[in-house]
C-alpha cells in the first residue's frame, strides 16, 4: 500500500554531535543573557531573534533529524518560514508607514 | 489498520468495527475506522447547525420590528455571538473536511485509513470538548460572551460575559483543525495506492490537500492570539488593551492573519466537491484539471497575504491599506479560473441535472454573487462606506452559507448513497434544492440594500425606514427553516426507509465508486484499478445517457 519506505534509518547521527549541540545551545542561551545587559538600542531585538534563529536550526537540523530526511521535508520548512516572513513583512508595512 | 483486523467478504464497515465492543455507542466514539469518525462528526456537526439556525430564527425575529421585540439589547448581543461562534468554529470550518474529508479522502485515494486514525479519533474529542465548553457558557453567571465572533479588544479584555469560556472552546477546536489537518497532508503524501501519482488524483483531493496546509500553518497564530487575550484578562498584562499599553490594532493583524486563511479552510473543500459533481454529473474530464489543481495551491498561499482587508478602517496605515486592497483583488484570479473551468467542463458535456448537480448551479450563483461584493468591500472607497453594515452580512453569509453551506447540502446528497447504501426520494431533493434558493434570496438579498442604505450590523434596533426589508428578510428566515427541515426530513426519511443504493448510482470514475455501498471496513474488498486519468469517461462515449 505504501509507496515509499518510511524510513528506519535512526541514530546515524552519533552521540557527541548532540552533546556539541547541547553545549551550543547553553552557550547561545547565556549569550542572550548577557547581551541583554548590553544597550544595543535598536538592535537589541534584531540580536536577540538571530540568535535564537541559530539555536532553532540546530534543533530542527539535529535533534529533529531534518538534516537527514528526505527533501520534501525541507521544502515544506522552507515554505513555512516564507509564510511566515511575508507574513512579517506585511505586518510592518503597517506599522512603519503608520 | 492497526490491530491488523481481517477484512470478512462482504460486510460493510457497519457490521464490523476496530473496536471491543462490536456494538453500541462506544463501537462509535472508541472507533479509529476514517468512516465511523466521518459520521460522528457528522452528527456533531449538523446538530450544532441547526442549533445556529434556531438561534438565527431569535435573531430574526427580534428584527421583524424597531426596538425591543422579543429580547433586550445584551441579550441580543449574546445571540448572534452565539449565532456566530457556532457557525463559524462549530459548523463551516471543520464542515466538509472532517466530515467528507474523513470519509471519502482515503477512499478516493485507495487508502485504508488515514496516517494517524488514534490522532483523528482524538480530534474528534477535542471537537466534542471545545462544544461542549462553549455550551457550558450558557448556564454560568456572566452568561455567554457578548463580543460577535471576532472577539475584538480591548471590549473582550473587559466585558463582564464568560468569554474566557469561547476563547478556549476556540482555542481547543484550533487543535481539532490542525490534527486533521496534519493528518491529511500525511496520508495524501504516504498512502497514496500503487499508480496514483498526483496528477492522478481527485481534485477533491487536492482541495483537501491544500486546506490542509492551511489548516497546519495559520491555526496556530489564532490559538496564540486567544490565549493572549486570556492572559491579558486574567493576569491584566498590557498586550492588546491601550489603557494597559497595548495595541487593539495588533490583535485585529492576528486575529485575521489566521481569520482570513481559514476562510478558505471553508471554501476550498467545497471548490473541490464542485470539481468532483461537475465531472461526475456532466460526464466529461475536468477542464483544466492541472489549472484547477494548482488555483487550490495558490488560492491557499495567496490567502495568507490578504489579511488586513478586514481592518481598512480600523487605523490602518494608508500604504499598507493600498497594499492590502491591491493583493485582495489577485485572490478573485484563482477563484475565477475554478469557476470559469467549471463552466467550461460543463459546455457540450452530457449534462445529467440530478440533484447534487442542482445544488452546485445554486452554489456557482450564490457564490458568485459572494465574491463579486467580496470585491466592492475589497476596494478602499467603498468598503468605508459599507464597512461594518449589513451589507458585510450579505456578502459573508453568500460566501460562507451560499458558498460553503450550499455544497455541505451537495455533498450530502452526493456521497448519501455511498455512506449509507441507501437512496433519498430524489424528487422531494429537488424540491428543497428550489426552495433553497428562493428562501436564501428572500432571506439575504434585503440585508445587501439594507446596508447600502447604512444599517450597521450587531444592532437589536432600526430606523423605521428600514423595517419593510427586516420584515421580508425575516421571512425568508422562516422559509429556510421549512426548506432545512423538509432537506433533513428527507434524509433521516431515507436512511430508515429509502431503497438499497446501488454501488455506483451516478455513474462516477473515482475510486469510491468501485467499492460497495457502505464500503467494507478496509475501504476495498479488491484493490481498485487506478484509471489513466483522474477523470476518464471515455468508456461512456458512444453510449446516449439514458439512466435515470
Ligand atoms: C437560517 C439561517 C441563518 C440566518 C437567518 C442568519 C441570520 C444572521 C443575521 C441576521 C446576522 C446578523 C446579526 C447582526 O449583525 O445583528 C447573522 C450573523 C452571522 N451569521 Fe448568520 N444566519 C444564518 C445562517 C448562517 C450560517 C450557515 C453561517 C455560517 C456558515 C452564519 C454565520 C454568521 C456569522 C459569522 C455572523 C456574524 C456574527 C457576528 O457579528 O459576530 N450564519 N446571521
Ligand atoms: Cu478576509
Amino acid at each position: 500500500m505504501q509507496e515509499k519506505n518510511t524510513g528506519n534509518s535512526h541514530h546515524i547521527i552519533d552521540y557527541s554531535t548532540y552533546v556539541f549541540v547541547w553545549v551550543m545551545l547553553v552557550g547561545l542561551t547565556a549569550l542572550t543573557v548577557t547581551i541583554a545587559g548590553i544597550n544595543l538600542g535598536d538592535y537589541t531585538l534584531v540580536v536577540a531573534l538571530f540568535i535564537a534563529l541559530i539555536k532553532a536550526s540546530l534543533v530542527i537540523a539535529i535533534f529533529m533529524h531534518i538534516k537527514l530526511e528526505e527533501p520534501i521535508f525541507k521544502v515544506f520548512i522552507a515554505i513555512i518560514l516564507a509564510t511566515l516572513a511575508v507574513i512579517f513583512i506585511l505586518t510592518f508595512i503597517d506599522y512603519t508607514f503608520r | 489498520m492497526a490491530n491488523g483486523t481481517a477484512v470478512i467478504a462482504g460486510k460493510s464497515f457497519y457490521e464490523e468495527g476496530t473496536t471491543k465492543s462490536k456494538s453500541g455507542i462506544a463501537s462509535w466514539i472508541f472507533s479509529t475506522d476514517h468512516k465511523r469518525i466521518g459520521l460522528l462528526y457528522l452528527i456533531s456537526i449538523v446538530s450544532f447547525f441547526i442549533i445556529g439556525v434556531i438561534i438565527a430564527e431569535l435573531i430574526r425575529l427580534e428584527l421583524i420590528a424597531p426596538g425591543e421585540t422579543i429580547v433586550d439589547a445584551e441579550t441580543y448581543n449574546r445571540l448572534f455571538t452565539l449565532h456566530g461562534v457556532i457557525m463559524i468554529f462549530l459548523f463551516i470550518i471543520p464542515g466538509i473536511p472532517a466530515v467528507f474529508g474523513n470519509f471519502f479522502l482515503p477512499i478516493q485515494i485507495g487508502a485504508k485509513d488515514v496516517a494517524f486514525p488514534r490522532l483523528n479519533l482524538l480530534s474528534w474529542w477535542l471537537y466534542m470538548t471545545g462544544a461542549v465548553l462553549a455550551i457550558t457558557s450558557l448556564f454560568l453567571p456572566g452568561g455567554p460572551a457578548d463580543t460577535g465572533w471576532t472577539f475584538y479588544v480591548p471590549y473582550s479584555v473587559r466585558t463582564g460575559s464568560n468569554v474566557i469560556f469561547a476563547l478556549l472552546a476556540a482555542f481547543i477546536l484550533g487543535f481539532s483543525s490542525i490534527l486533521t489537518g496534519l493528518n491529511f497532508v500525511t496520508t495524501v503524501h504516504r498512502l497514496r495506492i500503487k499508480g496514483m501519482s498526483f496528477f492522478k488524483m481527485p481534485l477533491n483531493i487536492w482541495a483537501l490537500y491544500a486546506t490542509a496546509w492551511i489548516q497546519v500553518i495559520a491555526t496556530p497564530i489564532i490559538g496564540i492570539t486567544l490565549l493572549l487575550i486570556i492572559i491579558e484578562r486574567t493576569f491584566g498584562v498590557g498586550i492588546f488593551d491601550p489603557t494597559l499599553g497595548g495595541d487593539p490594532v495588533l490583535y485585529q493583524h492576528l486575529f485575521w492573519i489566521y481569520s482570513h486563511p481559514a476562510v478558505y479552510v471553508m471554501i476550498l473543500p467545497a471548490m473541490g466537491v464542485v470539481s468532483e459533481i461537475i465531472a461526475t454529473f456532466s460526464r466529461r474530464t475536468v477542464f483544466g484539471y492541472k489549472m484547477v489543481a494548482f488555483s487550490s495551491l495558490t488560492i491557499a498561499f495567496v490567502g495568507y497575504l490578504v489579511w488586513a482587508h478586514h481592518m481598512f478602517t480600523a487605523g490602518l496605515s494608508e500604504t499598507a491599506a493600498v497594499v492590502f486592497s491591491l493583493l485582495t483583488f489577485i485572490v478573485a484570479i484563482p477563484s475565477a479560473i475554478k469557476v470559469f473551468n467549471w463552466v467550461a467542463t460543463m459546455y457540450k458535456g452530457s449534462i445529467d441535472p440530478r440533484t447534487p448537480f442542482k445544488w452546485v448551479m445554486v452554489f456557482i450563483f450564490l457564490f458568485s454573487i459572494g465574491g463579486l461584493t467580496g470585491l466592492v468591500l475589497g476596494s478602499l472607497a467603498t468598503d468605508v462606506h459599507l464597512h461594518d453594515t449589513y451589507f458585510v452580512v450579505a456578502h459573508f453569509h453568500f460566501v460562507m452559507f451560499g458558498g460553503a453551506g450550499t455544497i455541505f447540502f451537495a455533498a450530502m446528497h452526493y456521497w448519501f448513497p455511498k455512506m449509507f447504501g441507501k437512496m433519498y426520494n430524489e424528487k422531494i431533493a429537488d424540491i428543497g434544492v428550489y426552495m433553497f434558493l428562493i428562501s436564501f434570496l428572500t432571506l439575504y438579498f434585503p440585508m445587501f440594500l439594507l446596508g447600502y442604505n447604512g444599517q450597521p450590523r450587531r444592532y437589536f434596533d432600526y430606523l423605521p425606514q428600514f423595517q419593510t426589508l427586516h420584515v421580508i428578510s425575516t421571512i425568508g428566515a422562516w422559509m429556510m427553516l421549512i426548506t432545512i427541515t423538509l432537506v433533513v426530513w428527507n434524509l433521516i426519511h431515507a436512511l430508515r426507509k429509502g431503497e438499497k443504493a446501488p454501488d455506483n448510482p451516478w455513474g462516477g470514475v473515482t475510486l469510491e465508486w468501485q467499492t460497495s455501498s457502505p464500503p467494507p471496513l478496509e475501504n476495498f474488498e479488491e484493490m481498485p484499478n487506478v484509471p489513466n486519468e483522474p477523470y476518464d469517461f471515455s468508456h461512456l462515449t458512444g453510449i446516449k445517457d439514458g439512466s435515470k
